[in-house]
């Protein structure tokens, strides 16, 4: 903390600060408790992933994917699998694109509603908002345990399918999740949505302007919420998603309400997603017979995938040489881009609103820092 | 619309500006235009402004560093009062560059991947490019991180500095001849 001028402080914002989220700083300037200056420091946690993903072959990298963003392991190996498929030219069964859309889904559904316990836990409320979201991320955790053996670390999906096939019972055991999903929402928002409390926080906070979020690259329901309409399920159409019937929820104010919003109705269009999936489950083979798992060596070329993650627009950039391992590897990650417009937010609020607003973008710095 | 029309637009709305296709050989098909850096920033205004490429998603750099390529020659050489055929190896060296790729996509219009490229002229003190900063805000931190990897210096970037490394740090750990310092070397710079 130093004093700059008379009234004026600048202050260190974290690394070690419980709502930043990780370890993640913002050096701010303050003239009383209005922000005047916002710059965030990055780095605390970069590894350079990209570099250990170009000496790793391949196959090797989708481990360290899951990484990245560790609340989402599933729609990080998805993208990357996504991209190596667009660069070898791989087909992937229709099963494996329907568990894939399941389990992408069903990550959505646990990080939104983690995202909303973390806000409503940086505004005070502490434990209940939380541990409500917890109890439900922990089914959705057993049922990826159940799946591929891991929590959190998934390392589910290959290029050209998914590692192991989907029991009936699990199929079984998702549907009832899905099916008590929706109640646990409305108990949510009977909760959160109409609190004083929280309107007061978060309506007209944080205000992002259309114009601004689309120049500033934000994706996800951070760009929802300012009301453009752009979600990849429905732009690209990746994967089967363009069989499903759902809705894309658009904000009106872009303030930190419709953010927090926007990840409740994500929540419940996803369950609409997940019954007909669940639905329509073709059986057959879950991986591609062409695809050459280990030692594949894809044609000199380059190609960019994108997929909507729950975070937003989760890219991955590969250059081939020939050789087994990616020349390039890149990942843009949502979160480091979504921070971009930080500090135009936070001017002009209060210092206590600043955590508010930087936990409705909803980062993870395993993915920030890399 | 086309990369080879978009291509043209270029060509017509900025005056000199050389843009060439580069073909992509994988099965993404994902062709590129290369721009030449002087008339980068004009070229990249167009694309925002004319053809609404309001979104620029993902930009990265890239290294090449310098090659050698071989050739095989054959040349008749008189040898013993005899023609033989001899066979010569020519090397030839391609110097290295540092390229930056930017993947374009359009909010409005549902366009996209448009992918631009721009080539320094070497890896060591040729190495400045356009910023499309002031186009495109979503470039900032990402241009600040090609920077810090890899050198490239973006002029008219409005906060250029190091962002996942450290500000007393020298190097450029992505690139492919980097080689890290030894632990307790690394300790030491950090230290300090």
């Amino acid at each position: 903390m130093t004093q700059v001028a008379e009234d004026i402080m600048e202050i260190s914002m974290g690394p070690q600060h419980p709502s930043t989220h990780g370890v993640f700083r913002m050096d701010v300037r303050l003239e009383g408790e209005r922000v005047l200056r916002l710059k965030p420091v990055f780095g605390y946690l970069h590894r350079n992933h990209e570099k250990i993903a170009e000496s790793a072959s391949y196959l090797a990298a989708i481990p360290y994917t899951d990484r990245l963003d560790y609340l989402c392991s599933m729609t990080n190996n998805w993208g990357y699998t996504l991209a190596v498929e667009k660069l070898a030219g791989l087909a992937v069964p229709e099963r494996a694109e329907y568990i894939r859309v399941i389990v992408a889904e069903l990550t959505r559904l646990q990080n939104h509603a983690g995202m909303v316990g973390f806000l409503l836990q940086d505004m005070g409320a502490s434990g209940t908002p939380l541990m409500y979201a917890f109890t439900q991320r922990e089914k959705v955790l057993d049922l990826f345990e159940e799946l591929s053996g891991a929590r959190m670390m998934c390392n589910y999906m290959r290029f050209g399918g998914v590692r192991v096939d989907c029991s009936q019972q699990w199929l079984e055991a998702t549907a009832r999740l899905v099916g008590a999903f929706g109640g646990f929402l409305d108990e949510f928002e009977q909760l959160l949505t109409g609190n004083e409390i929280l309107m007061a926080r978060t309506q007209g906070v944080g205000v992002l302007p259309r114009e601004l979020a689309i120049n500033a690259g934000v994706t996800g329901p951070g760009l929802r919420a300012s009301g453009v309409n752009y979600d990849l399920r429905k732009v690209d159409r990746y994967g089967v998603y363009e069989r499903f019937q759902f809705r894309v929820p658009l904000g009106e104010h872009g303030d930190v309400f419709d953010r927090y919003m926007m990840r409740v109705l994500e929540m419940r269009e996803s369950l609409k997603i997940l019954e007909q999936a669940l639905r329509d489950i073709p059986g057959g083979a879950i991986m591609d017979p062409k695809a050459k798992l280990r030692g594949l060596r894809p044609k000199v070329g380059e190609a960019y995938a994108r997929i909507e993650s729950p975070k937003g627009e989760l890219g991955f950039y590969l250059i081939s040489d020939g050789s087994p391992n990616p020349y390039r590897y890149r990942v843009r990650p949502p979160s480091l881009i979504n921070l971009t417009v930080l500090e135009d937010m936070c001017l002009g609020q209060n210092i206590a609103d600043v955590v508010v607003i930087l936990g409705s973008i909803d980062i993870v710095m395993g993915e920030v820092d890399r | 619309m086309t990369l080879e029309e978009i291509r043209s637009r270029l060509q017509s709305g900025v005056p000199g500006c050389q843009v060439e296709l580069v073909v992509n050989g994988s099965p993404s098909g994902q062709n590129s235009l290369l721009l030449d850096r002087d008339h980068g920033l004009a070229a990249a205004t167009l694309l925002c402004d004319q053809i609404q490429l309001d979104f620029c998603s993902n930009v990265t750099a890239v290294d090449w560093p310098d090659r050698e390529k071989t050739d095989k020659v054959k040349t008749k050489q008189m040898v013993d009062g005899e023609e033989k055929e001899i066979e010569h190896t020519i090397k030839t060296r391609i110097p290295g560059f540092l390229e930056v790729v930017y993947h374009l996509f359009s909010m409005t219009k549902h366009l996209g991947p448009v992918v631009i490229r721009m080539r320094t002229g070497n890896r060591s003190d040729d190495v400045t490019l356009p910023s499309l900063t002031p186009i495109w805000r979503s470039a900032e931190f990402q241009e600040r991180e090609a920077f810090d990897l890899y050198g490239v210096v973006f002029e008219g970037h409005p906060d250029l500095r190091r962002i996942l490394m450290w500000d007393g740090f020298t190097d450029y750990p992505m690139r492919k001849d980097y080689v890290p310092p030894p632990d307790d070397e690394l300790e030491r710079l950090r230290e300090q």
